[in-house]
């Protein structure tokens, strides 16, 4: 059987990076949210802060460790499966991704070492410091990875001289046309991720009874967080959309779902769009919205997808309805940020209700919002790795064989099944287990365990492991 | 903007970029390939503690070599990382499992502890052998046509490239084990001790092995070190001394002087091998001056990474120094 290295590297790639994607997303959020309790903490020096901080910073010893094995695999793909375009496009990226690892990654990685395991080491003026660098690490980082990103899908300052290409502006270049809007999008549905993560958790233990004054704060906390966060998401979403009608016209139409260029194009709802037919099989739609929307007029002209031949369109269905999960995911946020707003003004935010017991399903919404809203970003700027100028098959590694991808993809596959599996049920054991301390007005014994080293520590009230001897032999 | 030669400053950035990785890295792999031979449990528990806070830091300085590579050097990155594609994908999986098991193992109940033991030891062994399988496929050189990788996939696996593998992992676990000395007391560092020399005997052998082959691998590098006798042979005779030092420093029970002298014989043998391809980066067709970026991309770049590595070794001393001392049984850092 014979396989196509271009697609079975694009379906590499696309696993491992959605993969990687999960975990940034939450450690961005999660890292500015430490950061925060350990400057009350710091400021107020009441011990529910420290102890929301140690709770949450074993959650995030976790989960930063997973995020950082995938990454590393990340910064070799480019090279393995992507060579002529990694040879293509270095003059760019080369110089991007590395300002990213001497800039961000080594702050995160020193920082880390002292924000897990120099709580008693350092002056908790330092220690709150290396919170910081961290927080500030992860967002330096995506900082540099999303220009990376956004400049192959809007490639700006840069030539084709003899097949490699040459930068002639660097500032055009970093602040392309739709970074503004990836990074903004990005930092926001970081924060939406970790405040969902951290209500979802505090109302499944306000339901338990667990450490009730600590949760209480950190749920109202992310509530304002969502409050209004989500809907400020929705507003760049639409900026964001804007920007791509401009730039990507093709993929805008995909998103829409819309075939032949229109005024008073109708707002899809629901459709089967088909390449074979270059058209919608079926289709639920509110007329003009797509219009108003796009244009802020109901007469004016959307792009469609028929404006590219058939070679040069992306995979529409993919497109299409991973852009609705991800905004129908939006507008559930929204809800709950409003539900949450209510229960407020009644003064129930705190009982124990159908609120609180939905609350921990919505963890995982904005994981699958940023997958599918990846998804249809880079699916739709399909069959292009850099727009407009290096397609898939002009970027992939000349020497790879289809069956050396094949090996490697389910290499991977079965490599992330066992790690993140296992990672999978470690952090639900952490979270299992409880927070350390106690509640208020007992003192804060017990909360300094000894115990081996691990940024997360053993789980809860469970004894560290008596030595084995020789158990290796 | 022509007078300053960036090629050769990127080189020697790079090159430094390497060493450090190799030195950082090194010895918390060497850690988890001493793994199995460990005394006890417990010294287990130590093992992991002495490197927790720092493994990270120290793989940090493998993704600056990939992305510096891709910066300044791209033809390395867009040949090398094709021809060694299966491998990579070897010492890619080694790191993944080794880097979780530092949280792992210490939240797994006790039937799974062995096993993210397990983990923790062949993850660091993998990525051992592949990277000392790296270096023995540089020597080889790569099969290439119009700055593209032409060669098979099996190329970088050769009875040569395994006993590089199997070198660097014997060095990797000599750098290790005197990491182990300076770090903790007792048990473990009684142990560390007695399988330090063991180590280093093995080392001196496969190096000496190495150092007869490669002149039959490459007639380049035959050349190079046998028809005029220049000053390169110092950096065998340095790598011999430093071999010298390690042992009479085990034998003295010295504590910090085993790592340092280990960290120097692998200085030597690392510029050896640069001093024996040099200029050629991808051998055995391409130099320095083929395999560069655009200059302007190189200076862009250059102009950050002069004041920002400096920044990055000052806060990367400071956290050495906060975890500075011996680490002990059952005494985390919590
Ligand atoms: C918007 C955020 C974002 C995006 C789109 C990506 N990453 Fe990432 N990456 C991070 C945000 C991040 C982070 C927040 O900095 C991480 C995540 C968790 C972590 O541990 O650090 C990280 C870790 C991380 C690491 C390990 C760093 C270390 O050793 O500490 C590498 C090598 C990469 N990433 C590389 C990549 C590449 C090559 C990507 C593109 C294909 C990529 N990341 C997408
Ligand atoms: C971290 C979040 C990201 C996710 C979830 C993601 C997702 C995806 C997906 C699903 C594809 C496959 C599209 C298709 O083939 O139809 C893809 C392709 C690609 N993406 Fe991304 N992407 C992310 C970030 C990035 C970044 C930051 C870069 C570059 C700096 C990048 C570079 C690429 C490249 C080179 C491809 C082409 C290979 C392919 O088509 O699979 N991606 N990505
Ligand atoms: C509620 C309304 C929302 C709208 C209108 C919206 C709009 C958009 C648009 C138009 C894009 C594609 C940009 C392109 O053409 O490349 C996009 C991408 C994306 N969206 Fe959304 N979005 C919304 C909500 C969300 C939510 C709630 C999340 C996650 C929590 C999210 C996460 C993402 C991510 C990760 C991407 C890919 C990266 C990027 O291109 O920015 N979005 N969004």
């Amino acid at each position: 059987m014979e396989f196509d290295p271009v697609l079975i590297s694009r379906l590499q790639f696309a696993f491992v990076v959605s993969f990687h994607a999960i975990f940034p997303v939450f450690t961005i959020g999660l890292a500015s949210y430490i950061a925060l309790l350990e400057g009350l903490h710091f400021k107020t020096g009441n011990p529910l802060w420290a102890q929301l901080s140690r709770f949450w910073t074993k959650v995030f010893a976790v989960a930063f460790g997973m995020g950082v094995v995938s990454g590393i695999v990340m910064s070799f793909q480019f090279g393995t499966n992507w060579s002529n375009f990694s040879q293509a496009s270095a003059n760019f990226l080369g110089p991007i991704l590395s300002y990213e690892v001497v800039t961000a990654f080594f702050l995160e990685a020193a920082f880390l070492g002292v924000l897990l395991f120099g709580r008693d080491k350092v002056p908790r003026g330092t220690h709150l410091f290396a919170a910081c660098m961290v927080a500030l690490g992860t967002f330096v980082s995506a900082f540099w990875i999303l220009v990376a990103n956004s400049w192959m899908h809007t490639p700006a300052g840069a030539e084709f001289r003899d097949g490699i290409l040459h930068v002639t502006s660097w500032t055009e270049a970093i602040f392309n046309p739709s970074f503004p809007y990836r990074f903004t999008h990005m930092a926001v549905a970081s924060f939406l991720t970790g405040s969902f993560v951290v209500a979802g958790v505090s109302a499944w233990y306000l339901l338990k009874g667990h450490r009730v004054e600590a949760n209480k704060k950190a749920l109202s906390m992310c509530l304002w967080m969502i409050l209004f966060l989500a809907p400020a998401q929705a507003v760049i979403g639409d900026f964001h959309g804007l920007n791509t009608l401009e730039y990507q016209p093709t993929k805008l139409a995909a998103m829409e779902g819309n075939w032949e260029t229109q005024s008073n194009a109708p707002l899809l709802l629901f459709a089967l769009p088909s390449k074979e037919a270059q058209g919608n099989l079926f289709e639920v739609g509110i007329p003009s919205l797509a219009s108003i929307i796009l244009t802020h007029h109901a007469d004016g002209v959307v792009p469609g997808i028929s404006e590219a031949s058939p070679a040069e369109q992306p995979p529409v269905s993919i497109v299409f309805w991973s852009f609705r999960a991800m905004v129908g995911i939006g507008f559930l946020m929204i809800a709950f940020g409003l539900w949450g707003l209510v229960l407020r003004l009644r003064r129930q935010l705190y009982e124990p209700g159908l609120f609180h017991r939905t609350l921990p399903f919505m963890i995982a919404a904005p994981f699958i919002a940023v997958v599918a809203g990846w998804v249809t970003t880079e699916s739709g700027r399909a069959p292009w790795l850099v727009y407009g100028m290096v397609s898939f098959a002009e970027g992939v590694t000349p020497s790879l064989s289809g069956w050396m991808a094949v090996v490697s993809l389910i290499g991977y596959m079965a490599v992330y099944a066992v790690v993140y599996a296992a990672g999978g049920y470690y952090l639900w054991q952490v979270v299992k287990g409880g927070m350390d301390g106690s509640e208020p007005g007992s003192d804060e014994a017990g909360a300094h365990p000894k115990r081996p080293l691990s940024g997360g520590g053993p789980i809860g009230d469970a004894a560290p492991a008596a030595p084995l001897k020789g158990d290796w032999t | 903007m022509d007078m300053i030669d960036f090629t050769m400053i990127w080189a020697a950035i790079i090159a430094f970029g390497v060493i450090m990785y190799v030195l950082m890295d090194g010895f918390d792999l060497g850690v988890g390939i001493l793994y199995p031979l460990a005394p006890d449990e417990e010294s287990r528990d130590i093992m992991m503690n002495t490197v927790a806070p720092f493994w990270d830091g120290n793989e940090t300085w493998l993704v600056l070599g990939g992305a510096g590579l891709l910066g300044a050097f791209p033809l390395v990155y867009s040949v090398l990382l094709p021809a060694l594609y299966l491998g990579v994908f070897l010492l890619l999986a080694g790191l993944i499992f080794r880097g979780v098991a530092f949280e792992f193992r210490f939240k797994a109940s006790r039937e799974r502890k062995h096993f993210w033991s397990v983990a923790f030891a062949g993850g660091s062994a993998v990525a051992a052998l592949a990277q000392g399988i790296v270096v023995g496929s540089y020597i080889q050189g790569y099969q290439t046509e119009n700055m593209v990788y032409t060669g098979g996939a099996f190329d970088w696996l050769t009875p040569f490239t395994l006993l590089t593998g199997v070198g660097l992992l014997i060095g990797y676990a000599l750098l290790g084990s005197t990491w182990i000395i300076m770090k903790t007391e007792g048990l473990v560092q009684d142990w560390a001790y007695r399988i330090a020399p063991k180590l280093l005997a093995g080392v001196l052998g496969i190096f000496l092995i190495i150092s007869f082959w490669t002149p039959l691998v490459d007639e380049f590098v035959r050349q190079r070190w046998m028809d005029t006798l220049s000053l390169i042979w110092l950096l065998p005779a340095g790598a011999l001394g430093c071999a010298y030092l390690v042992m009479r420093a085990v034998r003295r029970r010295d504590e910090g002087i085993p790592f340092v002298a280990t960290m120097g014989l692998f200085v030597f043998t690392y510029l050896g091998l640069l001093a024996s391809k040099w200029p050629y980066v991808v051998p055995p067709d391409y130099t320095l001056y083929d395999a560069a970026s655009a200059p302007e991309s190189q200076a862009f770049l250059l102009v950050g990474v002069l004041f920002v590595i400096p920044v990055v070794l000052a806060y990367t001393a400071w956290t050495y120094w906060v975890f500075r001392g011996k680490v002990r049984a059952g005494e985390g850092y919590h």
